[in-house]
C-alpha cells in the first residue's frame, strides 16, 4: 500500500478509536453526572422540560434533608457492619476452598467443585423464598443472620482463588515443604502474598456487591434496626408523599461515596488484578 | 554428611513403571551425576530422596535411618530446582532465611548463617531484593544460598544450570564444583546433558527407562563402556556401532575420535572402506560422516581429507569395542581378533 494512504488510514483509524472511547466514557459517566446534577437541584427545577443538566444552584441542603428525613447513621452502622461481616467471613472460607480445590488430592474434588459452581450459578429470585421460610422458622429473621450467613461462601471467589493459586509453580511449594512450612505457612506467606491482587479484588467485588444490594436485604428485614443503606435511600421516595427525586438523588450520592473513595484509593490495585498475566 | 542407599525402589504412576527396581549407595562426601534422557527416571528418584514423592515400594535410607515416611523438611536435605522456585514476595533475606525460621533457629544465628553464606555466593549487596530484580545467575546463587544456610546433610540439584546461557552455565559449573570441594557434603546433581554430568561428577550413574544402565568415573565412562547404550550416550559424535560384521549378532564400536583416515599400509589396524559424504569444520576438529557398507561412520579429527573422495577407515585394534548378541561388552579375545583380521578390508 500506499506509504502516505497507509499513514492516512492509521490516522483515521486512531480517531474512530478515540471517539469509541469518548462515546463510551459519556454512557458509562453520564448516570452518573445525571445524579450528582439531580442532586443539587430544587424540586421544580427535577421536573421542568428540558430538563437541565448544570443545576441553576446549589442546593446543598437537598443532602441536609435526605440525612434528615432517614436514621441515616443507623443504616449506614447496619450496611457496615454486614459488608464487613460478610468479608471477613467469605476470606475464612474461600481462601482454604480455593488452595483446597487447586492443590489438594482428595477424592470428589471434581464433584465438590461443580456443586461450588452450580451454586454460583442459580439466581438469588429461586432461592429466596425458602432461605426467607428457613430463617423464619428457625426465628433468626429479626436478626443481621440472614443478611450475612446466605453470601458467606462465594463461589466465584472461590472460582477466581483457585485459578490463580493453580498457575502458582509446583515447585515453589515443594521449596517450601523442603524449608519445613506447613500447609497452613505455604498458604500464608506464600500463596496468598503471591495472590494478592486475586484476594483483593474478590474482596472488593464482595464489598461493593454487598453495599449495594438492595433485593436481599429489603426481603429479609423489616425494621429500621437491621436495614441497609440501600433500603433507607428507596424509602427516601414517598417519603412526603411525592417523589422528591432531588433528595432521593442526595442520598444515592451518600450511598455511593465510600465506593467511589475505595475505586480512587485502589484503583491501581484493581487495574493490576484485572491485568495480572502470570508470573514471571 | 551422609551416605543415601536406595534398596529395590519401585515407582509406578498408574499404569506407567517408571522404575522397576533401583538399588543404588551414593557414598558420603561423593558429587554423584544422574544423567539420562528425559523420562529415564533421574528426576524421579531425585524427588524421592528428597521426600516430595514416595516410592511405590522399597526403602530409602540417609546413613541408616529409613526416610521413607519422613517429611521432605525434616531429611536434612535441600534442594535446587531448575526454576529457581524463589518465593516471588519476598526478598532475598527472607528467601534464605524462610527455612531457618520455620526451624525456630534464633535471630542470631540465623545473621550470622546468611552473612556467611551471601559472602560465598556474592549475594551481599542484593539482599533487600526481590528476585524479580535478579538476573538469572543472580536467582540461580539466591537458590543456592537457601540450600546452603539449612547446612544439610546432603544437596539436590535437579538440573539446576539449564535455565542459565552457555557462558553463564559453564562458569557456574566451575563454582558448583568448587563448593562441593569446599562444603565437603553430598551432592547429588540430575542433568540430561552429558558434558554437564562429565565435567562434574567424580561419580555418573546413567539410567535409561528406570534402569541403571551404567555407574563409574567419568574416565570410565568414557573408556570402558559396559554397554553399547552407555558408549553411545558418552561422546559426541557418539560411539560408532557397526553391526553384521561379526557372526553370533556381536558388534564392534570405536570412537569417532579414535579413527585415522587412510592409514600406511604396514600398521597393524582393523579397516573398513568408505567415502566421505560431507565434511564439518569446527576448527580445531573436523567432523567426516562416512558411508560404508556398513552404514554410516562418524569421525572426528584434526587429520584432513578432501570432500566427496573413497577413504580407508583405520581403528587400533586396542580401540575396539566388542559387544555381545545383549550389547552388553565382550573380551575382545583371541577368536574375534582371528574374526576381526578375516573381514578387516586390505
Amino acid at each position: 500500500m500506499n506509504p502516505t494512504i497507509e499513514k492516512a488510514f492509521h490516522h483515521v483509524g486512531k480517531w474512530i478509536n478515540i471517539l469509541l472511547k469518548v462515546l463510551v466514557i459519556i454512557c458509562v459517566a453520564f448516570p452518573f453526572v445525571w445524579i450528582i446534577s439531580t442532586s443539587f437541584k430544587t424540586f421544580p427545577e427535577t421536573q421542568i422540560f428540558p430538563p437541565t443538566l448544570i443545576p441553576e444552584s446549589l442546593r446543598w441542603e437537598n443532602y441536609a434533608n435526605a440525612l434528615a428525613s432517614m436514621p441515616f447513621f443507623k443504616y449506614l452502622r447496619n450496611s457496615l457492619f454486614v459488608a464487613f461481616s460478610v468479608l471477613v467471613l467469605q476470606y475464612i472460607i474461600i481462601i482454604p476452598a480455593a488452595y483446597g480445590f487447586a492443590r489438594g488430592k482428595f477424592k470428589g474434588k471434581g464433584l465438590l467443585f461443580g456443586i461450588v459452581l452450580l451454586g454460583f450459578m442459580i439466581p438469588q429470585q429461586v432461592t429466596f423464598v425458602p432461605i426467607y421460610m428457613m430463617f423464619s422458622k428457625m426465628g433468626l429473621l429479626r436478626t443481621f443472620i440472614p443478611l450475612i450467613a446466605p453470601f458467606m461462601a462465594n463461589a466465584f471467589g472461590i472460582f477466581l482463588l483457585r485459578q490463580f493459586f493453580m498457575q502458582i509453580p509446583e515447585e515453589i511449594i515443594e521449596a517450601a515443604r523442603l524449608d519445613s512450612a506447613s500447609s497452613f505457612k505455604i498458604l500464608w506467606r506464600i500463596m496468598i502474598p503471591m495472590a494478592k491482587s486475586s484476594v483483593f479484588t474478590i474482596g472488593l467485588l464482595s464489598f461493593i456487591s454487598n453495599w449495594n444490594s438492595y433485593f436481599w436485604p429489603l426481603i429479609m428485614t423489616s425494621t429500621d434496626d437491621f436495614r441497609t443503606l440501600p433500603i433507607g435511600v428507596s424509602m427516601l421516595i414517598d417519603s412526603e408523599g411525592q417523589k422528591m427525586w432531588n433528595e432521593l438523588m442526595a442520598g444515592n450520592m451518600l450511598l455511593i461515596i465510600p465506593i467511589l473513595i475505595i475505586y480512587l484509593v485502589a484503583n491501581k490495585q484493581i487495574r493490576k488484578a484485572f491485568t495480572y498475566s502470570g508470573i514471571k | 554428611m551422609s551416605s543415601i542407599t536406595l534398596t529395590n525402589v519401585k515407582k509406578v504412576y498408574g499404569e506407567d513403571v517408571i522404575i522397576p527396581d533401583l538399588n543404588l549407595v551414593i557414598e558420603d562426601g561423593s558429587f554423584t551425576v544422574l544423567v539420562g534422557p528425559s523420562g529415564c527416571g533421574k528426576s524421579t528418584t531425585l524427588r524421592m530422596i528428597a521426600g516430595l514423592e514416595g516410592p511405590t515400594s522399597g526403602n530409602i535410607y540417609i546413613d541408616d535411618q529409613d526416610v521413607v515416611n519422613v517429611a521432605p523438611g525434616k531429611r536434612g536435605i535441600a534442594m535446587v530446582f531448575q526454576n529457581y522456585a524463589l518465593y516471588p514476595t519476598m526478598t532475598v533475606k527472607q528467601n534464605i532465611e524462610f527455612g531457618l525460621v520455620n526451624k525456630k533457629v534464633p535471630k542470631a544465628e540465623r545473621e550470622k548463617l546468611i552473612k556467611e553464606v551471601c559472602e560465598i555466593v556474592g549475594l551481599e549487596k542484593y539482599l533487600s531484593r526481590k528476585p524479580g530484580q535478579l538476573s538469572g545467575g543472580q536467582r540461580q546463587r539466591v537458590a543456592l544460598a537457601r540450600a546452603m544456610v539449612k547446612k544439610p546433610k546432603v544437596f539436590l540439584m535437579d538440573e539446576p544450570l539449564s535455565n542459565l546461557d552457555a557462558k553463564l552455565r559453564a562458569a557456574m559449573r566451575v563454582e558448583l564444583i568448587q563448593l562441593h570441594k569446599r562444603l565437603g557434603t553430598t551432592f547429588i546433581y540430575v542433568t540430561h546433558d552429558q558434558v554437564e554430568a562429565m565435567s562434574m561428577g567424580d561419580n555418573i550413574v546413567l539410567m535409561d527407562k528406570g534402569i541403571i544402565m551404567q555407574r563409574s568415573s567419568p574416565r570410565d565412562m568414557y573408556n570402558d563402556p559396559q554397554n553399547v547404550y552407555t558408549a553411545q550416550f558418552i561422546g559426541t559424535p557418539p560411539m560408532n556401532i557397526v553391526r553384521d560384521l561379526l557372526l553370533d549378532n556381536y558388534s564392534i564400536g570405536f570412537r569417532p575420535e579414535k579413527i585415522t583416515l587412510n592409514p600406511d599400509a604396514g600398521e597393524d589396524m582393523f579397516r573398513i572402506k568408505g567415502h566421505v559424504m560431507t565434511k564439518e569444520h569446527l576448527g580445531s576438529e573436523i567432523n567426516y560422516s562416512i558411508t560404508t557398507e556398513y552404514g554410516l561412520v562418524m569421525a572426528k579429527l584434526e587429520q584432513e581429507v578432501a570432500d566427496d573422495c573413497d577413504v580407508m577407515i583405520g581403528v587400533d585394534y586396542a580401540n575396539l569395542y566388542i559387544f555381545d548378541q545383549n550389547d552388553n561388552r565382550t573380551e575382545l579375545d583371541a577368536n574375534i581378533k582371528k574374526a576381526l583380521i578375516a573381514v578387516s578390508a586390505q
